[in-house]
């Protein structure tokens, strides 16, 4: 046999290939590329079509938050696959408010569509659709009390219209036009409205979660039974933001409810880019102390329950939660990105969890309260409501056309009092 | 009237506001128990309680972020961040939130919030307990950024800040809230006892942003300057023998140029004086303002005093700082040159 000199073993280990070879930076990427079969195999999802797989407890509102650690890496979930509500979380809706849900959800999918086209016709520069995601923010909107705030990221234009903000007000918005109630200052969907508790959206992503927590302190020290209710997508949860506002949360015991809207991508990153080798996102709230829940975001009843049971955990004193709704972004981010570029083209109807709006249609149905046809008489009647808001909304403009609004505008509002050079500056630009 | 430091004078302005209105609410690190780590917050939590004066985390961006929140709601926080080269980390929530949360509402929702912050150098800090960055905040549309340069306009200032509708980005430079400090470092450290800028109202009284004070009145040169060179302006002046005219800003954002205007066509001569590092320093937004709008005032050019293009060191403070000797030199050139 011949004998290895110990100085050649060393020379072979260092050009073999080495588990801790400098060259092995981990950098995830999702399964579901463009050219793929999209596949969620990985999920490991239980049995959706079974009432059985509903084992997660739901526990008194004023439980140790660390015991709802189950609930964190789990999935709250009350609607089958086949449209049946059951298990612990079943909020028990009657008819008429189901019946509302499926509304809000329905009204949100026609305008979404409407508005989309129209920005593909030029008339505004941007919109964001939330096809997917409706039931995340009507089911929000119709938990909560009208009187408490919530601090929306950009797609949760359910929760305005789930509050009777008026539609062509929303439209004139997405116009920039003279109809604009922000007279053309912030991007498209930036919506505001103090009265129907929608706080002003910037488009820093995560910015707002520490207001959100400012909100609801400052309802805690005015001894208001008030809560403030926050959103993000799941990418910005590695913003600082969101580190300060589950920090200062629990250090103060805000009265706020953290919603973590996972649906699967930031543009083209998929949520793993964000996640790193966390279990779910809910699970960061148990580092803080916070109680977490993760909650399948396409069933409107579990998200209805979820929010329920955290409005009354804040409301009692026992501070914010945490909630992940697991869900998944069926169209692209905004009007300027084309999903097919980076993920798998079927990869929407691959989603195991289904669509809301469906789903919820499905129960409804099921339990004899719903039809076909009234779905079908719907959708024309909300087809219709939306074609002659947005005629109405047009009539004031659109950034293609003439906005109409005035260029002294531009000026105001930068302060209370305008100070003297922006005076200067108004006369110099001549407006 | 009383006799404050500077450190008092705030300190009362915080406790005139906090009995006033309920609405008014202090916390930032270290500010509630111990009262601050230069005591500005002193007693407060004591006198008012404790949810109306409180410790925060270490979290300048979640200090700044809550306080956001508080003000959109109605509340009036006034947030200390320990020293200003630590405001970084709120950086984002002051420029992209506080200062545009009015302007993309169109005014459906506000943030009258104040942020305290001590800064400059003089007191050993070295790199990262001595920076005036002042510029970067003058630079943001939205925000007012007010520097004091004794403890009567600290109080009227501060107070006004807390009323007023709009983020305000509060400087205090450190180096004179125990005196008036002239940039001889060798001299013993003077008092503000006894000095006619240390009797402070011990009730409410404001004072107006754009609204610079003549801190003296001359013929021969304009000294535009704020903060502690408001103080190595005066001596500056005194020791080269010249009749200065000395601009105290006050008030950076909004400035008021009419006083600047008014005074460098009165002398014609115009120096600019300040701590911070000079590429892109307010300096030279001054320098532009007074080129715009007084050059056929003008004897000579314009010329800035100022710290250098360095971070602060901690052994060289006094070789960055611009003292007596710099200032008098520049005088000196300019006036004979």
């Amino acid at each position: 046999m011949k004998k290895i000199h110990i100085k050649d073993r060393l020379l072979a280990m260092s050009k073999a290939p080495s588990k801790r070879n400098v060259n092995s930076l981990y950098v995830p990427e999702p399964k579901n590329r463009p050219g793929t079969t999209p596949d969620f195999s990985d999920l490991n999802m239980p049995d959706l079509y079974s009432e059985k797989t509903h084992t997660l407890p739901r526990p008194d509102t004023m439980v140790d938050a660390y015991e709802t650690a189950p609930l964190a890496s789990g999935l709250v979930r009350v609607l089958t696959l086949d449209g049946r509500a059951k298990g612990p979380w079943n909020p028990q809706l009657d008819p008429d408010t189901l019946r509302l849900g499926l509304r809000n959800m329905h009204l949100t999918r026609c305008v979404d569509n409407r508005m989309f086209n129209m920005q593909r016709q030029g008339k505004s520069s941007f919109y964001m659709k939330s096809k997917g995601e409706e039931g995340i923010a009507v089911a929000a909107a119709m938990a909560l009390k009208d009187t408490d705030m919530v601090f929306p990221s950009y797609r949760q234009q359910g929760l305005l219209l789930s509050r009777g903000y008026p539609l062509r007000d929303l439209m004139c918005q997405v116009l920039s036009n003279s109809g604009d109630k922000l007279e053309g200052k912030a991007i498209p969907i930036c919506y505001s409205s103090r009265e129907k508790g929608f706080y002003s959206i910037g488009a820093s992503l995560g910015t707002q979660m520490s207001h959100a927590v400012g909100w609801a302190m400052a309802c805690a020290y005015k001894g208001t039974d008030s809560l403030s209710c926050a959103f993000t997508g799941e990418g910005a949860t590695a913003e600082g933001d969101f580190h300060y506002a589950l920090t200062f949360s629990s250090t103060y015991r805000a009265p706020c409810i953290i919603n973590v809207v996972n649906n699967q991508w930031a543009i083209s990153s998929f949520q793993g880019i964000a996640a790193g080798q966390s279990k779910t996102f809910a699970y960061r709230g148990l580092g803080f102390g916070l109680a977490s829940i993760r909650v399948d975001g396409n069933d409107f009843l579990a998200v209805y329950a979820v929010m329920k049971w955290a409005a009354a955990r804040a409301r009692a004193g026992g501070g914010a939660t945490v909630i992940e709704h697991y869900s998944y972004r069926m169209e692209g981010h905004s009007t300027s990105d084309d999903p097919s570029k980076y993920r798998a083209k079927d990869e929407p109807d691959a989603w195991p969890l289904g669509d809301p709006l469906e789903r919820l249609k499905e129960h409804l149905i099921l339990i004899g309260e719903w039809d076909e046809e009234r779905h079908a008489a719907q959708e024309k009647e909300l087809n219709a409501y939306v074609r002659e808001t947005y005629k109405d909304a047009e009539s004031f403009g659109t950034l293609a056309t003439q906005t109409g609004i005035n260029p002294a505008t531009m000026f105001e509002q930068v302060y209370e009092d305008m100070p003297a050079h922006l005076r200067r500056q108004r006369q110099e630009a001549g407006v | 009237m009383a006799q404050m430091n500077m450190i008092q004078a705030i300190n009362s302005a915080l406790d005139v506001k906090m009995s006033q209105d309920p609405d008014v609410l202090v916390f930032g690190e270290d500010v509630g128990f111990f009262g601050g780590v230069f005591r500005c917050t002193a007693g407060l939590q004591e006198k008012h309680g404790l949810h109306r004066c409180f410790d925060s985390p270490i979290s300048e961006g979640g200090i700044v972020g809550t306080a956001v929140g508080m003000g959109a709601y109605g509340l009036r926080p006034v947030v200390e961040i320990q020293f200003a080269d630590y405001i970084y980390p709120g950086f984002d929530q002051i420029c992209s939130e506080a200062a545009r949360l009015r302007y993309r509402s169109n005014g459906d929702f506000t943030a009258p919030i104040t942020i305290r912050s001590p800064m400059g150098g003089g007191i050993h800090g070295g790199t990262s307990h001595s920076q005036s960055p002042e510029a970067l905040f003058t630079h943001i549309s939205g925000l007012k950024v007010i520097i004091p340069s004794n403890p009567y306009d600290a109080k009227g200032l501060l107070i006004k800040a807390i009323e007023d509708n709009d983020p305000v980005v509060f400087f205090e430079p450190k180096r004179l809230y125990n005196g008036p400090f002239d940039g001889d470092h060798n001299k013993p450290v003077e008092s503000w006892a006894g000095h006619e800028l240390g009797e402070v109202p011990e009730g409410h009284y404001t004072i107006d942003f754009e609204n610079a004070r003549i801190h003296q009145e001359g013929s021969e040169l304009t000294i535009l300057c704020y903060g502690t060179m408001v103080w190595v302006a005066e001596a500056a002046a005194r020791a080269c023998g010249i009749s200065a005219d000395i601009v105290d800003l006050r008030s950076l954002l909004p400035l008021d140029l009419d006083a600047i205007v008014k005074s460098v066509k009165k002398t014609g001569h115009c120096l600019i004086l300040h701590e911070a590092t000079r590429t892109s320093g307010f300096g030279a937004e001054l320098m532009a303002q007074v080129q715009e709008n007084c050059f056929y005032h003008l004897e000579k050019p314009v010329v800035r005093v100022t710290g250098w293009d360095t971070p602060y060191p901690h052994a060289l403070e006094w070789e960055y700082f611009p003292g007596l000797e710099r200032v008098s030199q520049s005088i000196i050139r300019m006036m004979e040159g």
